[in-house]
């Protein structure tokens, strides 16, 4: 029996002895236990991806985490797998840094995220507040949209891009994700509940239509704005089928599609490609933070009615 | 004041302005969803008839690019694959996540919070960095995943998870449930949120056990949250890619020894982009759009009715 196995023993243990004497307590103790051994579950890899980009290729076969301190020097421990990952790397269009594919994914996914969140939001407004004709079956014909899967569109898409010249350009990635049936969706959902006095005040007052958009509505929808950005940037930093087939050339490339690349060149020294998934992983995690009280509530908003 | 002031005349302004503005406002999606959904959708169905070499030459070939696939040996294995991880998603990581949001949906409780976001976590990282985490996790001997099932278990140190073809796909739905189990949990703990506590009180009252009370009052109360995370889960499912094409980059090259991590997905990816025959791609995509369409359906029907009939 080892270490682990014991304490996994003692946690059941406890249960089976309150579960007579109270089985409240026992329950509420149970609960607690489960979940602390899921959550640790959980974050397991986190931590051990953590460790794991800091640790020499020798280190990493002999220690499941960290060494112990006795062992700790620069030997097990050190910054060679950045170091490696960071240096400038010979390609056919002369040296690219890791850099570079970060600020890559960087500005793509920012700039998909705010292009889509004007366009949605604008799309979102119109058809919470306004009349027009067609409106019913223009909402019927976006929800049909939604239900055809991505994927049929994938070998006709690639024709079309490459008919428009798109072939090799970021372009290819952000028009056609500019605005999507979804986005629209979200905003026209939270926009319902504004109340429509307060949007006939202002046209009374002489606000321009888009004026109203941006200085009223839009503060008033801030929460599902958070939501909005969050879910688009994450998509879009993640993103890995549409830039491996549309961009070709090496410093174009966005980090999914690099990694994946890595996997294949640092195949012995894999610390090189984990330092680079931890890389990958902050700046979505620092967003979430950020957003993470509406991220929960937008996610939800569609399923639940709050 | 009179009686052609401003305050009466704007609204007859904005009414003749406001006849197009909401077209304006969504002339970006009309525009953006014909050029990128609407054509491509028209596209794919002629496409489809096509075999192609590249976007730029292509011939009429009838329904041969169908039956192509449908007599394919990979697209067999491509659809048993994703089939067999559609049915664990839904009966094993599904079963989990309402487990979990049991667990959590309880009142008073400080670490509520924490613990809710150590079981999401995983879903902020994407399906790519998940598959090269775990292609990581799962090697023999210095592999977490080894290490801890054999401190557990005493098995398991040795085993070879993403080389052996039988093990591939139990590999592809661990590292999956790993991703996804703390995602659907939101929604089934936003939905226990919303049950009437008044109706669990008088369950009570009139002597209903906790067995009783989740399947007549819990159950029905959360269905229409479980008939969306039941259809979205595997309208999902289906559509995996990314992440065992990069769990097993080293392995296969992104399909597993023997294609045994080959999805359907994939299988158009193979088809479509790999060998350039857009056509068979783009008849792949038709028949993944028939099965998701077809099993959404069912699904509806039997989760839907099981909501109303209780």
């Amino acid at each position: 029996m080892n270490s682990l196995q014991i304490f996994v023993l003692v946690l059941a243990a406890i249960f089976v002895l309150l579960l007579p004497f109270s089985p409240r307590i026992a329950f509420k103790y149970g609960r607690f236990a489960l979940l602390l051994l899921v959550g640790t579950v959980m974050l397991m890899p986190f931590a051990w991806l953590i460790c794991s980009a800091f640790k020499t290729t020798d280190a990493m076969s002999q220690y499941s985490f960290l060494p112990p301190l006795s062992e700790i020097s620069a030997k097990t421990i050190n910054l060679g797998n950045f170091r490696t990952l960071l240096a400038p790397q010979p390609t056919v269009q002369g040296p690219v840094t890791f850099w570079r594919y970060v600020t890559n994914s960087l500005f793509l996914a920012s700039a998909l995220t705010m292009v889509s969140l004007f366009f949605s939001s604008l799309g979102g407004y119109a058809l919470a507040k306004h009349r027009f004709a067609g409106r019913n079956l223009f909402m019927i014909y976006m929800l049909a949209s939604m239900t055809i899967p991505g994927v049929v569109l994938l070998a006709p898409n690639f024709a079309v891009i490459w008919r428009l010249g798109w072939m090799d350009s970021y372009k290819a990635l952000i028009v056609p994700g500019a605005v999507g049936a979804f986005g629209i969706f979200l905003f026209r959902q939270a926009m319902l509940g504004v109340p429509n006095e307060l949007i006939e005040a202002a046209r009374i007052d002489g606000c321009s239509e888009f004026r109203i958009y941006l200085q009223l509505i839009m503060p008033l929808v801030r929460p599902m704005s958070g939501a909005f950005c969050l879910i688009s940037f994450m998509g879009a930093w993640n993103a890995f089928l549409a830039p491996n087939i549309f961009l070709q050339t090496q410093s174009k490339l966005t980090l999914p599609v690099v990694l994946n690349q890595y996997m294949g060149t640092y195949v012995q020294q894999y610390g090189v490609f984990l330092a680079g998934t931890l890389l990958a992983m902050i700046p979505p995690a620092i967003l979430f933070f950020s957003l993470q009280k509406e991220f929960i509530s937008g996610l939800t908003s569609g399923a639940v009615k709050q | 004041m009179s009686a052609a002031s401003p305050a009466t005349r704007a609204p007859i302004g904005w009414r003749l302005r406001s006849r197009g503005t909401p077209y304006l406002f969504l002339f970006p999606y009309v525009a953006i969803n014909l050029v990128f959904f609407l054509i491509p959708l028209i596209y794919a169905t002629i496409l489809a008839f096509y075999q192609t070499n590249g976007p730029a030459r292509r011939a009429y070939v009838g329904w041969s690019n169908f039956t192509f696939v449908l007599k394919d040996p990979d697209f067999h294995k491509a659809l048993w694959n994703t089939t067999i991880f559609a049915i664990f998603s839904i009966g094993l990581q599904l079963p989990l996540s309402l487990g979990l949001a049991m667990l959590l949906n309880a009142k008073n409780d400080r670490f509520k919070g924490i613990f809710r976001l150590a079981i999401f976590a995983p879903n902020l990282v994407g399906q790519v960095f998940v598959g090269v985490l775990f292609s990581v996790l799962f090697t023999p001997r210095y592999g977490l995943f080894n290490r801890g099932l054999q401190a557990l278990t005493g098995w398991g140190l040795e085993q070879q998870w993403l080389g052996d073809s039988k093990l591939v796909m139990p590999a592809i739905i661990i590292a999956a449930m790993w991703m996804y189990v703390g995602f659907n949990m939101i929604y089934f703990l936003a939905a226990l949120q919303n049950v009437d506590q008044n109706l669990i009180e008088a369950a009570k009252i009139d002597g209903a056990g906790p067995g009783h009370i989740f399947l007549n009052v819990i159950v029905p109360a959360i269905a229409p949250v479980a008939t969306f995370v039941v259809v979205t889960s595997t309208i999902g499912s289906y559509q995996l890619f990314e992440l065992p094409y990069n769990l097993l980059q080293n392995n296969g090259g992104g399909y597993g020894p023997s294609n045994s991590g080959l999805t359907i997905v994939g299988y158009l990816y193979q088809n479509a982009f790999t060998n350039g025959d857009l056509g068979t791609g783009a008849a792949v995509g038709w028949i993944l759009t028939f099965i998701i369409l077809i099993i959404s359906l069912v699904q509806i029907r039997i989760v839907g009715s099981v909501g109303s009939e209780t």
